[in-house]
């Protein structure tokens, strides 16, 4: 019964997050604030683990492969299709879970502690809709920063399969065009872009009806970054179901 | 004017106002006094309409809250100015973008226009060479002004405030007691404090609302708190042993 009263709590927050529009220019300058913390702030540590995990996928595949009759060329092949079907849209989610779910939850959720929120709504302020809604539109870039982790991520197990010694550059390159469908992509980034609303949404939901002090604050935190992950590996999988079966 | 009309309150089940009736005049400093826990917060959330009573009405000026429309309501509270506790300073901007947030949701003025008004009312409430500072950046009693200047910057029908003089020393306690009321009386507008503090029912207490337990113990003015024998009341006043002494030495004759 608790889960759905949030359930419910978490649809009428929407609702209300798309009603009573902050003025246009305060909220364009707030879309460019969040589009620097959100985006911009994340985009260090996406390029710096695409990297890392798209090399070590190319060492994995190519020291798992000891029947001689496998070609090499594998290793690009299975190092594009791990970025770009489930690395890049879905891990990097769980990690965005943390990072950028977090901030959003504190920070929403310290305004709350500090009556800021209840001073925005005593101006007559819709204040889901100017603390939330910039955060939405946003993570719209998100999947910019999901194609960046893509092709660092499949340039990073180029650098470990070939400088590595364990394939040659045009064998890598022969296999990363291989059997290429684009569709992929499209299924990739419909996955990102659900993904994103998400990562705005939840969190915001956490941190706007946290409850007490600065423990509160930390409690929404943790249970945002849990929740936000349970949705979002529970809905890759029903969208994989979806879009790929 | 705020008239209330036996407002009823209930969190949880539990009754927090239980029928409260009283006005609050227009140009006059009104407090809300009582202990911790008699409802003096719920009430004032009450008043702005963070908080929807189960029971009662609340008219400003005529208009009962509960019958306007959602735009009306909007409007009523774009009326209204608030000093919260601890401030509420938005604290990624700095003093003068705080103070102009209210002039930039709601007025269509000119960024020097507003710049020019900001700066009117830092001055009013004698704060100065502090608008590129961010909140972290000053003292408690520097940001109690600055969310007084961003309550009346867009020049309310209604101030409410939620113990203003909370967490600073005696002195500017006074001193912000004083501001409040100078600029009640200079913009003629309903003031609503909320406090437990006796040296600002002593300064500025012009309409006294005690609560108990959620219910409306008695009402009166400064001079008039003092000589009640209504035993809560009397209580509370006297909790505090400078004022014991003081009424010791006068039923003595010192």
């Amino acid at each position: 019964m608790f889960y759905l009263d949030d359930i419910g709590r978490y649809f009428l927050m929407l609702k209300k997050v798309f009603s009573r529009m902050t003025k246009g220019s305060v909220l364009r300058s707030l879309i460019f604030k969040e589009i620097d913390d959100l985006i911009i702030g994340s985009l260090g540590i996406t390029v710096f683990l695409a990297f890392f995990i798209g090399a070590v996928i190319a060492i994995q595949t190519a020291l798992n492969l000891t029947n001689p009759l496998i070609p090499k060329q594998l290793i690009g092949f299975a190092s594009r299709q791990s970025m770009i079907l489930e690395f890049a849209p879905t891990f990097l989610s769980v990690i965005m879970a943390g990072k950028v779910g977090s901030f959003i939850t504190s920070s929403i959720g310290t305004m709350r502690v500090t009556e800021q929120i209840d001073a925005l709504e005593v101006m007559g302020i819709n204040s889901l809709n100017y603390l939330v809604f910039p955060k939405i539109v946003a993570m719209f870039m998100y999947p910019f920063i999901i194609a960046i982790a893509m092709f660092v991520g499949v340039f990073g197990a180029y650098i470990a399969g070939v400088y590595g010694g364990f394939v040659s550059g045009s064998e890598f390159l022969t296999g990363l065009r291989e059997e290429f469908i684009p569709y992929h992509l499209i299924y990739a980034f419909i996955k990102t872009f659900i993904f994103a609303f998400l990562l705005a949404t939840i969190p915001s939901f956490h941190g706007y009806y946290m409850t007490g002090g600065a423990l509160g604050v930390g409690k929404a935190s943790t249970s945002a970054f849990v929740w936000t992950t349970v949705v979002i590996v529970t809905s890759n999988y029903i969208l994989t179901q979806l879009l790929l079966s | 004017m705020i008239e209330v009309k036996d407002i009823h309150k209930s969190f949880s089940g539990e009754q927090i106002l239980k029928g409260i009736t009283t006005t609050f005049e227009r140009g006059k400093t009104n407090l809300i006094i009582g202990t911790s826990g008699s409802g003096k917060t719920v009430f004032l959330k009450c008043m702005l309409g963070l908080f929807t009573p189960e029971e009662g009405s609340i008219c400003y000026d005529g208009a009962t809250y509960s019958d306007l429309s959602t735009e009306e309501q909007r409007n009523l509270r774009e009326q209204m100015g608030m000093v919260f506790q601890g401030s509420a300073l938005f604290d990624s901007m700095t003093v003068e973008e705080n103070v102009m947030f209210p002039l930039m949701m709601f007025t269509k003025q000119k960024k020097e226009e507003m710049r020019e008004r900001v700066n009117e009312v830092l001055d009013r409430v004698n704060l100065e060479n502090a608008n590129n500072k961010l909140p972290s950046e000053i003292s408690g009693g520097m940001q109690k002004r600055v969310a007084i200047a961003r309550a009346i910057v867009t020049k309310p029908k209604y101030l409410f405030c939620d113990e203003p003089n909370s967490g600073l020393d005696p002195r500017t306690a006074i001193v912000i007691d004083n501001l409040i009321k100078e600029i009640t009386e200079e913009y003629d507008i309903t003031t609503v404090i909320n406090t437990h503090d006796m040296n600002s029912v002593m300064e500025i207490g012009e309409k006294i609302v005690f609560l108990k337990y959620g219910n409306l113990e008695w009402e009166g003015d400064k001079t008039q708190i003092f000589k009640t024998d209504n035993e809560a009341v009397t209580d509370f006043v006297y909790s505090s042993n400078l004022f014991k002494k003081v009424r010791d030495a006068q039923l003595k004759g010192l």
